[in-house]
């Protein structure tokens, strides 16, 4: 059966390549902010409901469904020591800094008025004070045009007091991180926010619980946040009518690597890895049979090689039954020209370059695994070797505060998994053992 | 209270508790190193990781992991064993095996733990880290490359000694902890992270390369430096004392000890006096023991005698000279040196009743003309916990000093205290549990205590099971002092007036001895310092690590402290000097050996017999004058040079210089 193309009416994200101008004059024609009191005055309840009914999953890598992770925010706000109410905040997470992830600064740079006024619903459905959007500090286009679009909106009191003409008081702030990987991690984020060093605070308490300023918080990524006023607008069998149970809606697909055009765009979820690269992306190079590898869901997940990938829907549920997973959808293709382990080796350098340095596994288990591969990659080591970098690499995932940990072992995990004959070529190589039957010809 | 399942051991837990305070009251140790019981949880180490069910399907930090109803936790299961090992083995890898060469070694928690918990052999064969050294004062030794990142010192130094100026920068293996721009770290408590810190990066400077602690000999002591009366531990070789450490005491010290307790112990081998001196023709000169006594003799005093004790002084001593004194039909016994002459009728007037650990729970603390800081620096930490809780307000009249805390300063005039400005009656009036804290500086302001009593009566500080009325003391025998009757009417000056013809200065090194001139001054002490420079006859004393005693610290706790080491030299222990000496004086004492004093003292003082803390009954003198003038003091200028045997520390003296004082050398290099 043919898959079933995302068709140009059901774009949410209608100016992803900027070809219009991203200013609340051109959202407004595209649609953003039509009547957005309309929607709030749903009410709480009933727009988490929507947003449960929906099935979006959160689309910054975890996938964990939005609706029901807004629903642990507090629906009566908890009391400080002196019995005065906390606020509760939004945190929108804009540190796209995951390698291969470029379409959250689509929508940073395109689509700003999706992703506030996915903010004011969002944050009206959560009961939150005010939105924190938190943009990578390398983002520096992005957050000026982020800045200048909040400002649009409160100018046209769509944020503010009286927020969008619907009785509801909301903030939008715009903050700055300084550059740091880790700070995309949530608690992270919520320590940078508050001016302290990015490192992930321990579980529990959960954000819900005591996050930003000790108050209930929660963290969402870009896109989960913008594509909330279209399913609003649209209803939530809409967006369940796209992608495989449990994996609806439509996502935005980054390819990049060995295909013939590397895109932003978007799909519906569930599409097949063939269909997406033929139709988005022009074909692998050097066609389907020079496809070596592919990491499906930015670096932190194991590679999938190129038998099993072709005609793996790409969603959630798809690619863990493939041992890897959806992240945030940004597919790095690699073709038989490439070098993986080297590949993988900078992968692991990006891993000890970003680690905080706050818990022992992966402070320490980072730069060890990233010397190994170094070695590996000139097949300098024993064949020993392979399996001790592969128990390494086991004992850091699981063992650390945050998942960065786990993201340093999963793609040496995929790896080894897949490569072990390339990898245990090379050490062979390097001690000249391939040579040995020519010797033994020699001696005759 | 929660029942959790700890390796198949049911227990019940209170209310609160993480799993890692569950598994250890099931018996099971669990272990860690960035986890410590009086500081925030940082859970960074992950060596306490253990199985928790209900849970996800990976070990938990124990630590950080609140005990649930219902939990099993399993500490002995093998993906637990799996997981301390791979810890273990990552801590290791950047971790230098300078083990023989490093002070740690023999008590570091890492080489314990590797013992314990390890593989007992590395896969790592890269090149191991090296981190530069970082300069942290001159108490802290550091040595970078073995950090483990536990950020123990971090939290230390955030949460109790309220200085943040050591942190971490860089990430990742970069991390690196370090004092804000590499400078001393501006604390009295600083020691204490050398104590806090599980492995051998930082390490006592002045202790540096001395011994290793199995060559120690330990004896339990009690410190002298402060009031506060910490529960040390002397760590000796031979004659001379190594090391004076915590020991862990909720009521008094918790397990911190000043820098001064800590560091202040290499003078008691400088300035020693080691032998008796007599003064002949205005110069001192060397004595025996016989001749020193016979020239005390010769004076033929009569009854006019008098005895001043010193801050450092054991209440065996004090109760020696008292039954000389008394021997020879006088009273004349003083041990408030430096001329204070408050009322001492009594003594729950002139103590810290709410008690040391009380005070955390006070909800308005009212400070008068005192640095606690500098008087009693784990008295602060407690007050300072209280106001971090957030439950505590802290209000000060007198000069402002940095107490780590927020303090809500009325003004330097005395005279508020008699008329509290709005904000700090209101809070009085509110508080639950309110308490005024009367520095040694308030007490020497005519009517300031009197003042405090009549402010204490009307905000009803001493109420149902609380008393909010406190004096603090600076001297170590000061208490004790109070109880023996150290305290003559009218002070030092009144003991003055009478012209004594002799003169007992008992370590007391702080008075005027100008205002003895006349009279034949005998000292019987351990350092060559003030007294026993203005002294006729010196008879060389024992310190405090050099004999055993008992002191009564500022809330009136009894406690004994051990005899480490011998004295040096001729020097004996300041009873049986008096002891002797009553022999030639012909007033022989009524006990020939320490047992028996001290079974005298206690027949005669029975709350000095039992260790623990004496209750006075509060019965305030009503009468005295409440007009309190004139500005409020500090009465310590230079936290770092209190005593004879701080003045005598180089290391000390190193402290003032550099943390108290680096700003004069830098004004007269200006100059």
């Amino acid at each position: 059966m043919a898959f079933d193309f995302l068709q140009d009416k059901d774009r949410i994200f209608t100016n992803v390549y900027g070809f219009q101008s991203w200013d609340l004059k051109a959202s407004q024609q595209r649609g953003d902010w039509d009547n957005t009191a309309d929607i709030i005055k749903r009410g709480n309840d009933k727009i988490i409901e929507e947003m449960k009914a929906s099935g979006l999953r959160g689309r910054g890598g975890a996938g964990f469904p939005t609706g029901l992770k807004w629903s642990f925010m507090p629906k009566e706000a908890p009391k400080d020591s002196q019995g005065n109410p906390r606020p509760s905040f939004l945190v929108i997470n804009a540190d796209e800094s995951e390698p291969g992830s470029c379409k959250d600064r689509e929508i940073l740079r395109n689509d700003p008025h999706k992703l506030i006024e996915g903010a004011l619903i969002a944050g009206f459905a959560m009961r939150a004070r005010a939105a924190y959007i938190y943009i990578r500090g390398e983002y520096i286009m992005e957050a000026k045009v982020m800045e200048a679009a909040v400002q649009e909106a409160y100018d046209a009191g769509l944020i503010g007091k009286n927020a969008a003409k619907s009785g509801y008081d909301f903030d939008v702030f715009v903050h700055r991180g300084a550059g740091a990987y880790i700070c995309g991690e949530e608690t992270a984020m919520i320590e940078s926010l508050e001016g302290k060093k990015g490192q992930p605070r321990l579980k529990p308490p959960f954000p819900a619980g005591a996050g930003l300023y000790g108050c209930p918080t929660t963290v969402n990524n870009v896109e989960s946040i913008a594509v909330v006023p279209t399913i609003m607008r649209r209803g939530a069998a809409w967006f369940a009518s796209f992608g495989r149970e449990n994996n609806h809606g439509t996502k935005l697909f980054q390819v990049s690597g060995h295909v013939e055009k590397p895109a932003v765009f978007e799909e519906a979820m569930s599409i097949p890895f063939r269909d997406m690269i033929e139709k988005h992306c022009g074909g692998i190079t050097g066609g389907w049979d020079n496809l070596l590898a592919v990491i499906p869901g930015g670096s932190s997940v194991p590679l999938v090689p190129a038998a099993q990938i072709m005609d793996a829907p790409m969603d959630f549920d798809g690619l863990k039954d493939l041992g890897s997973g959806l992240g945030t959808a940004a597919v790095i293709v690699m073709d038989k020209s490439t070098d993986i382990v080297r590949a993988i080796s900078r992968l692991a350098y990006f891993y000890k370059h970003e680690s905080c340095g706050q818990c022992t596994p992966c402070r320490e288990g980072t730069g060890w695994m990233w010397r190994v591969m170094e070695k590996m990659r000139d097949g300098d080591a024993e064949i020993g070797d392979i399996d001790t970098l592969y128990e390494v690499t086991k004992q850091v995932e699981g063992h650390t505060i945050c998942a960065l940990g786990d993201a340093a072992a999963w793609p040496i995990q995929g790896l080894i998994r897949h490569f072990r004959p390339e990898m245990e070529r090379r050490i062979r190589e390097h001690k000249g053992e391939n040579m040995v039957p020519e010797v033994m010809e020699a001696a005759e | 209270m929660p029942k959790v399942t700890v390796d198949g051991i049911e227990i019940e837990v209170p209310q609160g508790a993480t799993v890692l305070q569950a598994a250890e009251l099931a018996g099971k140790e669990i272990p860690r190193f960035c986890y410590h019981e009086r500081l925030s949880i940082a859970g960074n180490c992950r060596m306490c990781l253990v199985e928790v069910k209900p849970g996800p399907p990976k070990p938990q930090a124990s630590c950080a992991l609140p005990a649930a109803e219902g939990q099993e936790i399993r500490t002995d299961s093998e993906m637990v064993k799996k997981a301390r090992e791979g810890v273990m083995e990552f801590l290791l890898i950047n971790h230098p095996l300078d083990c023989p060469i490093c002070d740690q070694g023999g008590e570091c928690d890492l080489q314990d733990q590797a013992m314990a918990y390890g593989k007992g052999g590395s896969r790592y064969e890269e090149n191991k880290r090296a981190v530069t050294e970082k300069y942290m004062g001159p108490i802290v030794k550091t040595s970078m490359t073995r950090c483990i990142h536990c950020t123990r010192c971090v939290r230390f130094a955030e949460e109790v000694a309220g200085v943040e100026e050591i942190g971490a920068i860089g990430r990742g293996e970069g991390m690196e902890i370090t004092s804000y721009l590499e400078g001393a770290v501006h604390s009295e408590l600083s020691g204490n992270v050398v104590d806090l810190c599980p492995v051998g990066a930082l390490t006592s400077k002045p202790y540096a390369f001395e011994a290793r602690p199995w060559e120690l000999t330990k004896t339990l002591g009690i410190d002298v430096m402060d009031a506060v009366g910490t529960n040390i531990r002397i760590d000796s070789r031979g004659r001379e004392v190594l090391r004076a450490l915590p020991r862990v005491n909720d009521d008094v010290n918790e397990e911190w000890a000043t820098d001064k307790t800590r560091h202040a112990i290499d003078g008691l081998m400088k300035r020693r006096l080691d032998k008796p001196y007599v003064r002949k023709n205005g110069k001192l000169e060397e004595a025996s023991w016989n001749e020193a006594f016979q020239a005390i003799a010769d004076v033929k005093a009569g009854s006019s005698v008098a005895a001043i004790a010193g801050d450092l002084v054991d209440c065996e001593t004090m109760y020696a000279a008292k039954k000389l004194l008394k021997s020879m039909k006088s009273e004349m016994l003083e041990g408030r040196q430096t001329g204070l002459s408050y009322d001492v009728s009594n003594l729950a007037a002139v103590n810290f009743n709410t008690t040391i650990a009380g005070i955390e729970d006070a909800d308005v603390i009212l400070l008068v003309s005192t640095n606690p800081r500098w008087e009693a620096s784990l008295v602060n930490t407690r007050i300072r916990k209280a106001v971090r809780q957030g439950h505590a307000k802290a209000f000060g009249i007198g000069p402002e000093a940095d107490q780590t805390y927020p303090v809500e300063w009325l003004g330097d005039d005395m005279g508020l205290l008699a008329k509290l400005p709005k904000a700090a009656a209101d809070a009085l009036k509110d508080a639950e549990r309110p308490a005024i804290i009367l520095g040694g500086g308030a007490l020497s302001i005519e009517g300031a205590h009197g003042a405090a009593l009549k402010l204490a009566d009307k905000y009803k500080l001493v109420r149902d099971g609380w008393n909010g009325f406190n004096v603090l003391h600076i001297g170590a025998s000061r208490t004790g002092g109070l109880m023996l009757g150290y305290a003559h009417d009218g002070g030092i000056k009144a003991i003055a007036e009478t012209k004594p013809k002799l003169l007992f200065a008992l370590g007391a090194d702080e008075m005027d001895y100008g205002l003895f001139k006349d009279s034949f001054k005998v000292f019987i002490g351990h350092h060559g310092d003030a007294g026993a420079h203005a002294a006729d006859v010196i008879l060389p004393g024992a310190a405090y690590t050099e004999k055993d005693g008992t002191y009564v610290n500022l809330e009136g706790r009894v406690q004994r402290s051990n005899k480490a080491i011998f004295a040096p030299g001729d020097a004996r222990e300041d009873w049986s000097i008096l002891r002797a000496l009553s022999d030639v004086l012909g007033k022989t004492l009524p006990f020939d050996s320490f047992e028996e004093l001290r079974v005298k003292m206690a027949k005669d003082h029975p709350e000095l017999g039992t260790e623990g803390l004496v209750t006075f009954d509060w019965a305030p003198p009503k009468d005295l004058p409440g007009a309190p003038k004139g500005q409020g003091v500090h009465p310590i200028k230079d936290f770092y040079l209190t005593n004879c045997i701080a003045r005598a520390s180089g290391t000390m003296q190193r402290c003032s210089a550099e943390l108290l004082h680096a700003d004069d050398e830098m004004m007269e290099a200006a100059e």
